[in-house]
C-alpha cells in the first residue's frame, strides 16, 4: 500500500492540474468566442464590401449565404459558401469562395464576386502560401494584377483566351512566376462557368446560417 | 544564487535564447520576414515565458519531481492557448499573419527549458525577472532579424504596423528605396539562416572585443601593482 501512495498522490496532483488548466482555457474560450466570431465576420464583410460596394445592396449579405458543392469547378470537395447581394429583394451579385487547388505551394483561396449579368465585380485572394516577392503579387495589397479581372466575363475575353499570356491567353503572368497566376485565372474562369450554369438556382435557395454548416 | 543583475545580463546577452542557446529556432527563422511579425511573436513569447515562469515557480514546492514535466507542459499549453484566443480576439489581423506560429510557442524549447532549469528552483521574483529578460532577449533577436530581412528584402521598415498599433500606424512605414524590386533571398528561409548567422557572428565579435579590452586592462594594471 505504501508503495502506491506517492504514485496516487502524484496522479491526483496531475489530474488537478489538468482540470484547472482545462477550466482556464474553457473560460477564456467562452469569454472570447463572441469577439473572435465578430472579428472574423468583420474581416469577411470588409473584403466582401471591397468587391461589392455597400450602396449596391441592402440585404444582410453575411447571413444571406448558401453552401454549394462542386469539386470540378470550385476546386474543393468541401462546401463552398456563396454570399448573395440583393437590392429591394432583387438579386444583384453573388460572391463565391472557390479554391485554386494548383497554386505553386498549395491551394489558393479566393473570393470571386459575379454580377447578375455574368461580369466580374472583382476577385480577391483570401489565403495563399505563394512565394513572397514572386507569387504574392496576386494580393491586392501588393500589385494591381488582381484588379485586371474587374468587369471581365466569359465572353470578354472569349473562353480560349482565359489563360495567362504565356499560354496564349489574355492575362499577364509575373516575371519568375507563371504557375500562380495560371492557377488563379483558371479558378476564376471555372467559378464563372459554375455561376453561369447555376445562377438562377443560386439566388432561389433559402439561406443557411453559417452555424448549421 | 544568481543575483538579479546577473539574471538580466544572462537573458539579454550572455545566455540569450536566440543567439547563444539557439532555442526556438523554428519560429525565430520562420516568422521574421518583417519587423512587425518579429515583434508580435516576440511579445507573445515574452508573455508566455513570464506567465509560465511565475506559475512554475509558485507551484514548485507542490509538484513532485516524477510528474513535474507533464505539469510544466500542461501549464505552458494552457497559457499559450489562452494567449492565442486573446490574440485572436484583440489583434485579429496580426493573429492571421502569425497564424500557426502562436500554437508553436508551446513547442518552443526555451519555455520548458526555463521552467525546468530556472523557475522550478527559484523564487517567484527571480523567475519573473528571468522570464522577462529571457523573453526580452528573444524579442530583441526576432526584431533585429525581422528588421534586417525587411530592409534588405523589401526595402521598407515597419510595414503593416497597423496590424499591431491600429490604423494610425499605417503611416509609420519607412521606405528606404523607392520602387525596390526586392531581394528574394532575404525574404525566403535561407535569408533567415544567413541573417541569424550574421547576428551570432556580430555578438561573438563584440564579446571578443570586450574580452580583449578586459585583458588589456589587466595587463596594464599589473605593472602598476608591481611598483
Amino acid at each position: 500500500m505504501t508503495v502506491y501512495r506517492p504514485i496516487a498522490i502524484s496522479a491526483l496532483f496531475l489530474f488537478l492540474f489538468a482540470v484547472i488548466g482545462a477550466g482556464l482555457v474553457a473560460f477564456t474560450f467562452d469569454s472570447t468566442a463572441e469577439k473572435i466570431a465578430e472579428n472574423e465576420r468583420r474581416a469577411l464583410l470588409k473584403s466582401l464590401n471591397e468587391l461589392i460596394p455597400e450602396q449596391r445592396y441592402d440585404n444582410d449579405i453575411f447571413s444571406d449565404v448558401v453552401y454549394v458543392r462542386n469539386s470540378e469547378l470550385l476546386g474543393t470537395s468541401e462546401p463552398v459558401p456563396v454570399y448573395r447581394a440583393r437590392k429591394d429583394g432583387w438579386p444583384v451579385a453573388a460572391v463565391l469562395a472557390p479554391v485554386a487547388p494548383d497554386g505553386y505551394s498549395g491551394p489558393i483561396r479566393l473570393l470571386v464576386a459575379v454580377n447578375l449579368d455574368g461580369t466580374l465585380a472583382g476577385v480577391r485572394v483570401v489565403q495563399h502560401r505563394e512565394t513572397p516577392g514572386l507569387g504574392d503579387a496576386i494580393e491586392a495589397e501588393r500589385s494591381d494584377w488582381i484588379l485586371g479581372f474587374n468587369r471581365r466575363s466569359l465572353s470578354d475575353p472569349v473562353a480560349e483566351r482565359w489563360k495567362v499570356k504565356r499560354d496564349g491567353g489574355a492575362f499577364d503572368q509575373f516575371t519568375g512566376a507563371t504557375i500562380t497566376p495560371r492557377a488563379v485565372v483558371k479558378a476564376v474562369k471555372e467559378a464563372l462557368l459554375y455561376f453561369r450554369a447555376d445562377s438562377h438556382e443560386l439566388f432561389e435557395k433559402d439561406p443557411i446560417p453559417a452555424a448549421q454548416q | 544564487m544568481t543575483s538579479y543583475p546577473d539574471i538580466i545580463r544572462d537573458g539579454l546577452w550572455r545566455n540569450n535564447v536566440g543567439l547563444v542557446q539557439l532555442l526556438g529556432l523554428c519560429p525565430l527563422l520562420a516568422v521574421t520576414g518583417t519587423f512587425i511579425n518579429g515583434l508580435g511573436l516576440g511579445l507573445a513569447t515574452l508573455l508566455t515565458l513570464v506567465a509560465s515562469n511565475v506559475t512554475v515557480s509558485l507551484i514548485r514546492s507542490l509538484v513532485r519531481p516524477e510528474v513535474r514535466i507533464p505539469v510544466f507542459v500542461l501549464v505552458i499549453a494552457s497559457i499559450v492557448t489562452i494567449i492565442e484566443l486573446s490574440m485572436s480576439a484583440f489583434f485579429h489581423e496580426l493573429y492571421k499573419v502569425l497564424g500557426i506560429f502562436i500554437p508553436l510557442i508551446v513547442t518552443n524549447c526555451s519555455i520548458i527549458g526555463r521552467a525546468e532549469a530556472f523557475a522550478s528552483k527559484n523564487t517567484v521574483g527571480r523567475a519573473l525577472t528571468d522570464g522577462l529578460s529571457m523573453g526580452l532577449g528573444f524579442t530583441l533577436v526576432l526584431v533585429a532579424l525581422g528588421s534586417l530581412r525587411e530592409i534588405i528584402g523589401h526595402g521598407t521598415l515597419f510595414s503593416q504596423a497597423h496590424l499591431m498599433f491600429g490604423e494610425a500606424a499605417r503611416s509609420m512605414t519607412l521606405v528606404f528605396v523607392e520602387d525596390y524590386s526586392g531581394f528574394l533571398l532575404a525574404v525566403l528561409p535561407p535569408g533567415a539562416f544567413i541573417g541569424l548567422g550574421l547576428l551570432i557572428a556580430i555578438k561573438n565579435l563584440i564579446d571578443k572585443r570586450l574580452q580583449g579590452k578586459a585583458a588589456e586592462k589587466a595587463t596594464v594594471a599589473e605593472p602598476i601593482q608591481a611598483t
